[in-house]
């Protein structure tokens, strides 16, 4: 080599610098498109703070039953069972004891120790699992709804760790392979999720956007069993129900001002 | 130039290396990608915008989509033709290509791609 | 400085044989674990973190014992630890290696990892953990390597060093307060809500790092021509007892607001891993093996026969670095589970495949240890000659 390794690097240099500008006069040729826009639904569901209030006194199987198989058919969601404690739910049963752990006694009525309270996501005012994801896969809207971006997880379960309410659940396996391997998803219009992802109630966000009320509301509409409403907005049927009833909600101590009401 | 015997043959056995993808290529392509519409899209006449956009930005327009609908709540997209579209991948675009093998996977087995998309948004059952 | 690393004993190249097998091993279950999902770890609904966070939760505490030497080196001109700063700041980039594969081996999506750089939330610990992780790993090994080259040319370092220097001291501080923080700042966890979850982190790493760091003297004495000398031994001992001491106390405070509280919140977690709860306790074996060595590793230490007598100083620091990988690594972890958010408990007991990854995560970071000792063993026995 006779040149130097000073004019060797120049030669590189601006080589370099010349095939950059090259493929970016070609990005800038690339087929020019107009303005395009995007809008909401006019029909969409607006509100401030979306909230759910159930009353425990219509609740029984057939009832629970009925609104956990509206959301869990619309959603995809698969049903593993409990064997290994791999299973997803946006929505369930528990007892009394298990969904106001630390209220209950000895001399709980029968009424409210049998009973099958319906439990989700709180969509809480003040979420603890928002505030610990680190890409904001999950996060609050303007309406109060606290949402899953699937696209962006990535499977730390640092809000399944934050959540005080068990809510959440991770997606172990592939559902796709195991649960819906002979069996088609029961909802083609919606997806299902993939495996390393985390998943909950969504508040039927997709159903608000075209003005439909959530699917476990309107299961259970001929009990109102769960009532569903903008709680800032004073003639909304959540506050009037309130406003009547004696409401409690699941672990109010902690702060994180859940959304879900249950009238004991 | 020092060691001039091994530098050039290990510079040889690098390029081919390199390029073998090409080589490769050069050899064992098939014939080019040849994605067929089904009857419904054909009637469309236009696909949500023109197909030379569509062609080289649907992966960044559906990026865009994926965003405004799931983070922003905009599910309505008003194309630079003025029709309004749902923006769903699922129950918008595979609604008129409806025929995945046929349309989708033609491009993208061709250039070795894998969209992860269908990992969970459901394509519609082809007749086959 | 890295051709250091290629030459050596047979010894030297059956160990990094081994590490690597390991580590093959650990790589080849990872991508099993790839294809299945992370339902082949134990891990469940609730029990949603396991052993592969918990080893992170241990390991940065190892990594920021770096601190301990550079600390009294630097800034008060502890000469004894002159030879060895070195060895903490490659444990500590070895260390900091560990934990980054063990998140990464947990996550759901590894393939999406960076989405915490490209939506960067501050609010988020885990965000500020993957800063300060980073950074204590980039200044590490900045700082190690500038000045063992610095060392070998046998010239003063670069000005530009001593800054970072200083600075890794309070970051040291920083990735465990702030691995704490992802504990003790989640609202439905009454086990790690702790107003001294950082403190006791402090308190294990200052213990059990420095008592690998002896135990990795001894054996770097042992296999070289170097030795990091005696006096600066004794000193690391004495700051891994008066760890120890504070660690244990910590532990103890705990419990004091525990039980005198009778808040049942606060006491099932301890109920759980010492005694078990309703019929639950696969913790409790491990729980006693921890207490009880690590009493008696606090009383052999604090025996100054025993301290000085390097044989039995060895075994000490064996039974500070284990008792205190059951604490951090498995217990204080997983018993935050229990019980869960609706007062049931389910257990946790990993599976093979996370038990290899796991065991190929330390290989690998033995091997990065390994190949970084190495390097600063030769350069120190180069320049001793």
């Amino acid at each position: 080599m006779e040149r130097s390794r000073r004019s060797f690097l120049k030669i590189l240099g601006i080589s370099t610098l010349g095939l950059g500008t090259l493929s970016s006069v070609d990005l800038l040729a690339k087929a020019e498109m107009g303005k395009a826009e995007y809008s909401p639904d006019p029909k969409g569901m607006t509100g401030k703070r979306w909230a759910l209030v159930v009353d425990v006194k219509k609740l029984d199987e057939e009832t629970t039953q009925k609104a956990i198989e509206a959301c869990h058919l619309i959603h995809n969601v698969p049903d593993y069972g409990d064997e290994d404690n791999e299973e997803i739910k946006w929505i369930w049963t528990d007892k009394y004891e298990h969904a106001f752990p630390g209220t209950e006694h000895a001399y709980l009525a029968e009424e409210i120790e049998e009973k099958p309270f319906l439990l989700l996501c709180n969509h809480c005012a003040n979420p603890p699992c928002v505030r610990v994801c680190p890409t904001q896969a999950t996060w609050q809207r303007g309406d109060g709804v606290v949402m899953m971006d699937q696209h962006r997880c990535i499977g730390c379960r640092y809000c399944m760790a934050a959540c005080p309410f068990g809510a959440r659940s991770f997606n172990w396996k592939d559902p796709r392979t195991t649960y819906f391997k002979d069996k088609e998803p029961p909802n083609p219009k919606y997806p299902t999720r993939t495996k390393g992802v985390v998943e909950k109630c969504n508040l039927c966000a997709e159903r608000l956007a075209v003005g439909e009320m959530p699917a476990c509301v309107e299961a259970v509409k001929d009990s109102k069993a769960i009532v569903f409403g903008d709680l800032e907005d004073p003639h909304s049927e959540v506050r009037e129900v309130l406003h009547e009833h004696f409401a409690i909600r699941r672990k109010p101590e902690l702060g994180t001002n859940p959304n879900v009401y249950y009238i004991v | 130039m020092y060691n001039k015997g091994k530098i050039v043959t290990g510079l040889v056995i690098f390029v081919v290396f390199f390029t073998s993808p090409f080589l490769y290529g050069l050899v064992k392509s098939g014939p080019p990608p040849a994605p067929e519409l089904t009857a419904k899209a054909k009637q469309a006449k236009q696909c949500v915008e023109a197909k030379a956009y569509m062609v080289e930005s649907h992966m960044q327009m559906l990026n865009d989509w994926r965003d405004e609908a799931v983070r922003n709540g905009n599910r309505i997209y008003v194309a630079t033709t003025g029709k309004q579209y749902t923006v769903s991948l699922q129950n918008t675009c595979m609604d008129c290509h409806s025929n995945k093998s046929k349309f989708c996977d033609q491009c993208h087995n061709y250039a070795e791609v894998n969209p992860y998309c269908w990992e969970c948004h459901i394509e519609p059952k082809e007749k086959l | 400085m890295l051709e250091t690393a290629l030459k050596g004993s047979k010894k030297y190249w059956i160990l990094i044989g081994v590490l690597f097998g390991l580590h093959g091993m650990g790589a080849t279950a990872f991508l099993y674990q790839l294809s299945k999902g992370l339902t082949v770890t134990g891990m469940s609904r609730d029990v949603s973190w396991g052993i592969y966070i918990a080893q992170f939760t241990f390991l940065v505490g190892v990594a920021a014992s770096a601190v301990m030497v550079v600390l009294p080196y630097y800034l008060h001109n502890v000469k004894e630890f002159g030879k060895i700063t070195i060895l903490g700041e490659f444990l500590a980039v070895a260390a900091v290696n560990m934990c980054l594969m063990f998140i990464l081996v947990d996550l759901g999506k590894p393939m999406r990892m960076l989405n915490v750089i490209l939506h960067p939330t501050p609010n988020s610990i885990l965000f500020w953990d993957m800063v300060v992780l980073n950074g204590y790993l980039f200044l590490n090994i900045i700082i190690g390597w500038v000045v063992l080259s610095a060392e070998r040319k046998q010239v003063d370092p670069p000005k530009w060093v001593k800054p970072l220097i200083y600075l890794s001291i309070p970051w040291a501080v920083s990735i465990h307060t702030v691995t704490a923080f992802l504990y003790a700042g989640l609202p439905g966890r009454h086990f790690w809500l702790t107003a001294i979850m950082a403190a006791r982190f402090l308190g294990s790493a200052f213990a059990a790092g420095p008592a690998l760091l002896i135990l990795l003297c001894l054996i770097v004495r042992k296999v070289s021509k170097f030795d990091p000398g005696k006096e600066a031994i004794q000193k690391v001992a004495n700051i891994v007892v008066y760890a120890m001491i504070i660690s244990i106390f910590f532990v103890l405070l705990e419990v004091f607001t525990a039980f005198y509280s009778q808040i049942p919140g606060h006491m099932h977690g301890f109920v759980y891993t010492f005694v078990g709860l309703h019929g639950h306790g696969n913790l409790v074996p491990w729980t006693w093996a921890f207490a009880v060595m690590a009493v008696i590793a606090t009383l052999m230490l604090l025996c100054p026969p025993l301290r000085k007598n390097e044989t039995t100083l060895a075994i000490s620091c064996l039974l500070v670095f284990f008792s205190l990988w059951i604490e951090k690594g498995i217990t204080l972890v997983i018993t935050g589970f229990i019980p869960n958010p609706f007062d049931t408990i389910t257990e946790y007991v990993p599976t093979l495949p996370e038990l290899a990854i796991t065991v190929g995560v330390w290989a690998t970071g033995f091997l990065i240890l390994t190949i970084l000792y190495k390097i600063a063993v030769s350069v120190k026995e180069e320049i001793a000659s």
